[in-house]
């Protein structure tokens, strides 16, 4: 076994990095993958949280690369999947605490024992992010359809190319299909065509995400969300499989349409 | 836009397509890291040495950055009135 490094990354912040990096490692876990998600954000550590790990960290990334530590020790099991595993950031270091080979280091200590390795980047464009995406074998850009994401997602893109990691495939977040249908909203195709990426997926903006942060429980593991079947089918198209693009149109009566036509949007 | 506004003819853009626009704009900038003053400097040199040869129409003249894929291009076009030095 020889683990693929995915990094995620976005530029700005609060577009749904850290969301995305751990429900798509527990949706590679629950199709019985042996995934590890590593946490690069030094400092202003989150993963923890998203995945409801935060109550068993003893080590972090920090002590693996300072020698503090072995790597085992730093790796916390998630015990609803079996298969999941979390190395979480240190929070009271600075970036500068992790070098980009440092990364490189201990992805590959942990590549003949994995499947997947995803790295959740920091936002920006400093060494944290040259951190995240030194290991990395693909990188995934997210971006929410609003022109500061994505003016930052074309930014990062020009980066990963230039430090030839690209082509990098692209995540569309939080997309509102009754604003883009109003016309107040910018549309996949809209984004695609002013970034020239390919896309991985599109995860409608969905209540059930703050919920399931609210719990700790990745929104991949609730069968009823919309936002976690996106995931799901992402985490699919990662394995390989042709999966189509979900239809996040919301479904419209002739009363919205013809409301729409009135109010003329 | 409202019904008003669609039956006599007023057609204004979404926000949509004003982000749409705005984001292209923008992007051209970004990515070829040339402000809207440098561009108009560029412009102004390059009518400075073209009409040091030919006499050309500064009005008609277009200077743009296309994209296609992830390449920039830098087009002009320049309508030549004549020559201005006979060699």
């Amino acid at each position: 076994m020889s683990a693929k490094v995915i990094t995620i990354t976005s530029g700005k912040g609060g577009v749904g990095k850290t969301t995305a990096t751990a429900n798509l490692s527990a949706a590679l876990a629950m199709q019985g993958k042996r995934v590890v998600a590593i946490d690069a954000d030094i400092g202003l550590r989150n993963l923890d949280v998203v995945m409801g790990l935060e109550n068993r960290i003893v080590y972090d990334l920090v002590h693996v690369v300072e020698g503090t530590c072995r790597l085992r020790q730093a790796m916390i099991k998630d015990k609803r999947l079996e298969t999941l595993f979390l190395i979480p950031a240190a929070q009271s270091r600075d970036k500068n605490a992790v070098k980009p080979q440092d990364m490189i280091d201990v992805c590959e200590q942990l590549r003949p024992d994995f499947d997947f390795i995803l790295v959740d980047s920091p936002a920006g464009i400093e060494q944290g992010f040259r951190n995240a995406i030194a290991p990395a074998d693909m990188v995934l850009i997210i971006t929410t359809p609003e022109v500061s994401a994505v003016r930052d997602a074309d930014r990062i893109i020009g980066l990963v190319e230039a430090e030839e990691k690209g082509p990098a495939r692209l995540i569309v977040n939080r997309l509102r299909p009754g604003m883009v249908q109003r016309g107040d909203m910018l549309d996949t195709a809209d984004v695609l065509d002013v970034l020239s990426i390919d896309l991985l997926g599109i995860v409608p903006d969905d209540e059930s995400i703050i919920v399931s942060t609210n719990r700790g429980v990745p929104v991949v593991m609730e069968n009823n969300s919309r936002a976690g079947q996106a995931f799901r089918n992402i985490a699919a198209r990662l394995l390989g499989e042709d999966v189509p693009l979900m239809d996040v149109e919301a479904p419209t009566s002739w009363v919205q349409r013809f409301t729409r036509f009135v109010r003329g949007s | 836009m409202n019904l008003l506004d669609r039956l006599f003819g007023r057609p204004q853009p979404s926000s949509r397509e004003i982000a749409k626009n705005r984001l292209q704009l923008v992007l051209v900038q970004d990515r070829v890291n040339l402000s809207p003053q440098l561009l108009q400097t560029l412009k102004d040199e390059l009518i400075a040495v073209i009409s040091k040869y030919v006499e050309i129409d500064v009005d008609g003249m277009e200077v743009t950055f296309t994209q296609s894929r992830r390449q920039s291009r830098l087009t002009a076009d320049i309508p030549v009135i004549g020559a201005r030095v006979r060699r």
